[in-house]
């Protein structure tokens, strides 16, 4: 239909159509990927990047629409991102969180995507990368990125945003066990939905104990969760104190306050230089799995595919050990 | 794994009320190895195709039951020819009397799968319509 290049045009001109294609062979194909974000990266930087995770069900595509409607209220622009997994055995995928999205429709200034997550190493964290680049230089003020809080590399997708949301739900958060420290980490702002629901308070009170840090909840200190029992003022303005907040994706309650929190937290690392701080982490990552998709890749291509098959059954047979293996790797790639 | 994943949306227009028949065949889709985007009952004719745009989908399915397919289908087929979608192929699954088949795929429906059609048909259906030349 066109060429790369003039759907990167007609996207940052408002093309929907472009935008998607792009989208698609971002997913497709790392190579394009590159060129794409080569492209438009220097007109991005002003999006607001919020992660959404939790475990299956918890309520975060409900939760993302009343979000999106109440950020639409303030008149900024949202785009969704929402990965589902890729069934290992198919390698088909069923993406079905529109199905809680559909007050959304009809609405120009709402951008929804479905991802699977494909499952190839770091790939998803590359292509939603990417993507998240495409649509910032594209102009929307706020990505919402949801992805199911049970693989790794989900989590750290959502993980990778200025500002992230760990979502739990009554009777599924409330027995500590269940909720994964990893992902208790991570957030910025715990989320408790469902607060309809009967046992809230119990979930509340298990995540305020799960963070360990009394009544007031735990502090997030450039990034790292730090034990304190004086308050915020006291101990640093540069602390964010995570707050642990009830919602109701069903009734509304407690989302327009959500969407105060999620604003005080980027004027939070705006204010104490952490913005930058973040955006500096994410390009390390980035450039991280760049570098390492890049020298594999060209290691590979220098090398036999069987000289490499036969290192491994080496390896497997004891009759090498995988540092050795490597020296040896090296010395064939480098002569 | 690493061949080309077919985007596919799966869509119910109308507004009867189950839509059993749309998740097997979504499931059916999945376990082909597509990626299936499924959007829930009751869904406008804006609200498919606006999901067809976001989504970039290379083939659109619509179960239709109700009978309202005469109405639904050509509203349908001018929208993805305004939003610039006039080259990714529309299938119809459900219950279309023989009769409307003609005017169907005169309003420019790709594909008809009656009750009886098996997921290997749709899904060599899809993959051959794909297949045909399109940047
Ligand atoms: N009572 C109640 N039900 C809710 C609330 N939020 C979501 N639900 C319901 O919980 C179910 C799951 O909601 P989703 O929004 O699809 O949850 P999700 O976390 O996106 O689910 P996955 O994407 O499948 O992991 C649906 O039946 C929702 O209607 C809430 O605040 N209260
Ligand atoms: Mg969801």
């Amino acid at each position: 239909m066109f060429p790369l290049e003039q759907h990167i045009l007609r996207a940052l001109d408002g093309s929907v159509r472009s935008l998607a294609r792009l989208i698609t062979r971002i997913e497709n194909s790392p190579d394009e990927a590159r060129q794409i974000v080569k492209q438009v990266y220097h007109q991005g930087g002003h999006a607001h990047v919020v992660g959404i995770t939790g475990p299956p069900g918890s309520g975060k595509s409900s939760l993302v629409t009343e979000l999106a409607k109440a950020i639409r209220k303030r008149s900024l622009t949202v785009a969704i991102i929402a990965v589902d997994p890729t069934s290992p055995f198919t390698g088909g995928a069923l993406l079905g969180d529109r199905v809680r999205m559909r007050d959304l429709s009809g609405d120009k200034g709402v951008f929804i995507r479905s991802m699977a997550s494909r499952g190839q190493l770091g790939g998803l964290a590359q292509a939603t990368g990417a993507v998240v680049q495409l649509l910032d230089a594209a102009g929307y003020d706020v990505i919402l990125v949801e992805t199911v809080g049970a693989g790794q590399a989900e989590v750290d997708i959502a993980a990778a945003a200025h500002t992230t949301l760990v979502i739990e739900a009554p009777g599924m958060g409330d027995d500590v066990q269940s909720i994964k420290a990893g992902i208790l980490e991570i957030a910025d702002i715990l989320v408790v939905n469902k607060a309809d629901r009967p046992g809230v308070e119990r979930t509340v009170n298990a995540l305020r104990s799960m963070l360990q840090l009394g009544p007031t909840g735990g502090t997030r200190h450039h990034g790292r969760i730090v034990q304190n029992h004086v308050t915020l003022e006291e101990q640093d303005p540069d602390a964010w104190q995570i707050p642990v907040h009830k919602t109701s994706a069903t009734t509304g309650t407690g989302i327009a306050e959500l969407v105060d929190l999620i604003t005080r937290h980027a004027r939070h690392l705006r204010d104490t230089s952490q913005w930058l701080e973040r955006e500096k982490q994410r390009g390390q990552k980035e450039l991280e799995v760049l570098l390492f998709d890049h020298f594999l890749r060209r290691f590979r291509s220098e090398l036999p595919v069987e000289y490499e098959q036969q290192i491994i059954e080496a390896i497997a047979r004891r009759e090498l050990d995988p540092y050795s293996a490597i020296d040896q790797l090296l010395a064939q790639t480098n002569q | 794994m690493n061949e080309y994943k077919p985007r596919i949306l799966i869509a119910k227009p109308g507004l009867d009320g189950h839509d059993r028949g749309a998740k097997v065949i979504a499931r059916a889709l999945r376990d082909a190895g597509m990626e299936v985007i499924y959007t829930g009952l009751r869904q406008t004719p804006e609200m498919i195709v606006e999901a067809a745009l976001q989504e970039d989908v290379d083939a659109i399915g619509l179960s239709i039951l109700s009978g309202a397919h005469t109405v639904l289908v050509p509203r349908i087929m001018t929208l993805m020819r305004e939003n610039e979608m006039a080259d990714v192929p529309v299938f119809l699954g459900g219950i279309i009397p023989p009769e409307d088949a003609a005017a169907m795929q005169e309003a420019g429906i790709a594909g008809i799968f009656g009750p009886g059609a098996s997921i290997d048909e749709i899904s060599r259906f899809i993959w051959d319509q794909i297949r045909l030349p399109n940047a």
